[in-house]
């Protein structure tokens, strides 16, 4: 008996001892990346775009939420209709296992090889050169799967009585996914969108390819114009042999740390109030 | 007007709810044989056909890349992988090579054996490193923290999860790849350095070793998350039972917690296997990018397939005859039938977890 129990112990120490290696690493990460970013923050890293090597990221920071709120935009409604389909109104059917299965494996597959398809059909083949829309298009199709899948565990776990109550008063269908099944619905489905957000937030590889980069301000223009991002920052800034150049790399990582870290913050507050309420 | 389910209507209800319990309560399921208006039919049709679009999508992934890509495959054949040498000619000689009906630049010659093999050997390592340490955080969670601390820990992981890959591609650069050339390299090649492939030179500290434990950290949170899931769906009875019998918590997760789970966790694996397969920025960043050979030691410099997409574009833009972009679309699409190949597999058995969970898992 004594053996059996330190054997427990020992176990509960290996495992905490394991969790510490990968827990050594990470926080170190975030260390650094605060460390070096905070002498680099200053008032102008908000308002001038990227000289060079130097000069502040309000190209980055501006293009990172335009491209990422225009591919939220495209991969909201169609995730959340794709997601009504197989929750709600057809979920047992072989079309929708079919379908389900397939968005699960599109949702592992490189996010470089979604780059460069986006590359081969968007900046090629339509000649939008690198672009916004390109971009964006190439950031919804990443987001996309993940939408689909909390919509439809969101929409699994409203009540059944719901619905029935709302199809005993007459209601049609339409009405009753918008106005009950949806809105019941709606915090789950947001934390979707918004692990949706965090992800393309943090995305490189795929933009590469679609958004290219620029140094000035992002324009209006959809097509025909490359745009700054913030990921495309560190992995430059980071390879150049000069100090300034190496401070706008940190500080861009700790303005992704930050941005990632809230937009989660903001989904956890939604998953706890989904579930109180 | 409102149609009043009969008998049969309601049985059929019954059969449909067995055939999946996921439908339960759905509309579509309620519905049965309710009149159907017109306008909930457009709903039907519309998001169906938005649906279809995740079956779309793939298809056209793979038409394009295919197509893009047929180029190289006549120019290369079976070349392309399975000889080392990534040469896109001389791009300055009026000469051009010509095979198949493909035309590229003179002497041009395009092998992927050690992206794949700099690919796969990385991911092995991450996968190999990541197992116990995943395990061991998931049941830390799951088993041995009390809830509300296992829960905020839990957000942590998530949170871990999502951090992006050039972000740790940065600790990479400025931690990882010194430590490893300075420190970690010299001792592994000391204490290990009776096997071959352990024994040095080190070199500057990119290289393999550098990229598998950057793909380490990087998918260990990642499958704790999804291993962390499927233990919670572990029964609840059968782990009371087995404690009330006298079993200590180890013994209780060795005799049933890891069983249950043990399909669900190799999913789960897979799937960390997957991201590694296809990480590209953080292995750009740490691995050398090497081309042309295979890796003498642990420590050798690597490319990987999707890092070698990024690294090449810029040289092969430069190709008039175009063949180098479309032997890096050809590395695309190996990378994507991989992808696929991974995935299939870690789907169908995270799933078959998720059924034997429940209705509410993913």
């Amino acid at each position: 008996m004594i053996w059996r129990n330190l054997k427990d112990r020992l176990m509960l120490v290996i495992a905490a001892v394991l969790a510490l290696v990968l827990v050594v690493p990470l926080g170190g990460m975030v260390w650094l990346v605060i460390s070096h970013a905070l002498p680099a923050l200053n008032f102008q890293l908000f308002t001038e775009v990227t000289v060079g090597t130097g000069g502040g990221l309000a190209n980055a920071i501006v293009g990172t939420f335009y491209l990422v709120g225009l591919g939220l935009l495209i991969a909201a409604p169609l995730g959340i209709a794709a997601g009504v389909f197989l929750g709600e109104i057809a979920p047992a059917s072989r079309f929708s296992a079919v379908v389900r299965f397939t968005t699960d494996v599109l949702a592992g597959v490189p996010s470089i090889v979604i780059g460069y398809f986006g590359y081969v059909t968007m900046v090629l083949g339509l000649g939008w050169g690198f672009s916004t829309l390109a971009g964006a298009i190439a950031l919804a199709l990443i987001g996309i799967p993940y939408v689909v899948r909390s919509t439809e565990i969101a929409l699994s776990k409203v009540p059944r009585g719901m619905r029935e109550a709302s199809m005993a008063l007459g209601a049609p269908m339409t009405t009753t996914v918008w106005r009950v099944s949806l809105r019941s619905a709606a915090p789950g489905i947001l934390t979707g969108v918004l692990l949706a957000l965090s992800l393309a937030i943090g995305e490189t590889a795929p933009l590469l390819y679609t958004a290219g980069w620029s140094s000035y301000m992002p324009s209006l223009a959809l097509t025909h114009s490359p745009i700054g991002y913030l990921t495309y920052a560190v992995w430059t800034f980071i390879n150049e042999p000069f100090a300034t150049a190496n401070a706008l790399a940190y500080a861009a990582g700790f303005l992704l740390l930050l941005f990632i870290v809230v937009v989660n913050i903001v989904a956890r507050r939604l998953i706890k109030r989904a579930t109180v309420g | 007007m409102i149609a009043t389910p009969g008998r049969d209507d309601l049985a059929d209800r019954v059969r449909e709810g067995a055939a999946g319990r996921k439908a339960g309560g759905a509309l579509g399921v309620l519905q049965g044989r309710l009149p159907m208006r017109a306008g909930d039919l457009l709903l039907k049709v519309v998001t169906g056909v938005v649906a279809a679009g995740a079956l779309i999508a793939m298809l056209a992934i793979l038409v394009f890349l295919l197509r893009d890509s047929w180029p190289s495959i006549l120019y290369n054949g079976w070349h392309f992988i399975t000889t080392l040498t990534w040469n896109v000619g001389s791009l300055y000689s009026r000469a051009l090579s010509h095979r198949n009906g493909a035309t590229a630049a003179f002497g041009a010659a395009y092998g992927i054996v050690p992206f794949i093999v700099g690919t796969v050997l990385s991911s092995l390592i991450a996968v190999v490193l990541a197992i116990p340490l995943s395990v061991a955080l998931a049941l830390l969670l799951v088993e041995y923290l009390p809830a509300r601390i296992g829960e905020s820990l839990s957000f942590v992981v998530e949170l871990l999860a999502g951090v992006p890959s050039v972000v740790l591609g940065l600790w990479g650069i400025a931690v990882l790849i010194p430590w490893i050339g300075h420190d970690f390299g010299p001792w592994l090649s000391h204490w290990l350095g009776w096997i071959p492939f352990f024994r040095g030179p080190i070199g500057s500290g990119q290289g393999l070793l550098a990229s598998g434990l950057i793909l380490t950290v990087m998918i260990t949170p990642i499958i704790a998350a999804s291993t962390r899931d499927v233990l919670r769906q572990t029964p609840r009875e059968t782990k009371d039972g087995a404690r009330a019998l006298g079993l200590t918590r180890w013994e209780v997760i060795r005799a049933v917690s890891l069983p249950w789970a043990s399909s669900g966790i190799f999913g789960a694996v897979v799937l960390g296997l997957g991201r590694a397969l296809g990480e590209t920025m953080a292995v750009l960043m740490v691995s050398g990018s090497a081309a042309n050979y295979l890796p003498s030691n642990i420590y050798s410099p690597i490319g990987t397939m999707a890092a070698t997409i990024v690294s090449q574009l810029d040289s092969a833009m430069t190709d008039p005859t175009g063949m180098a972009v479309h032997a890096l679309a050809e590395v695309a699409l190996v990378l994507f039938l991989i992808s696929v190949v991974v995935n299939v597999p870690a789907r169908l058995l995270l799933s078959a977890a998720a059924r034997r969970g429940g209705p509410e898992t993913q």
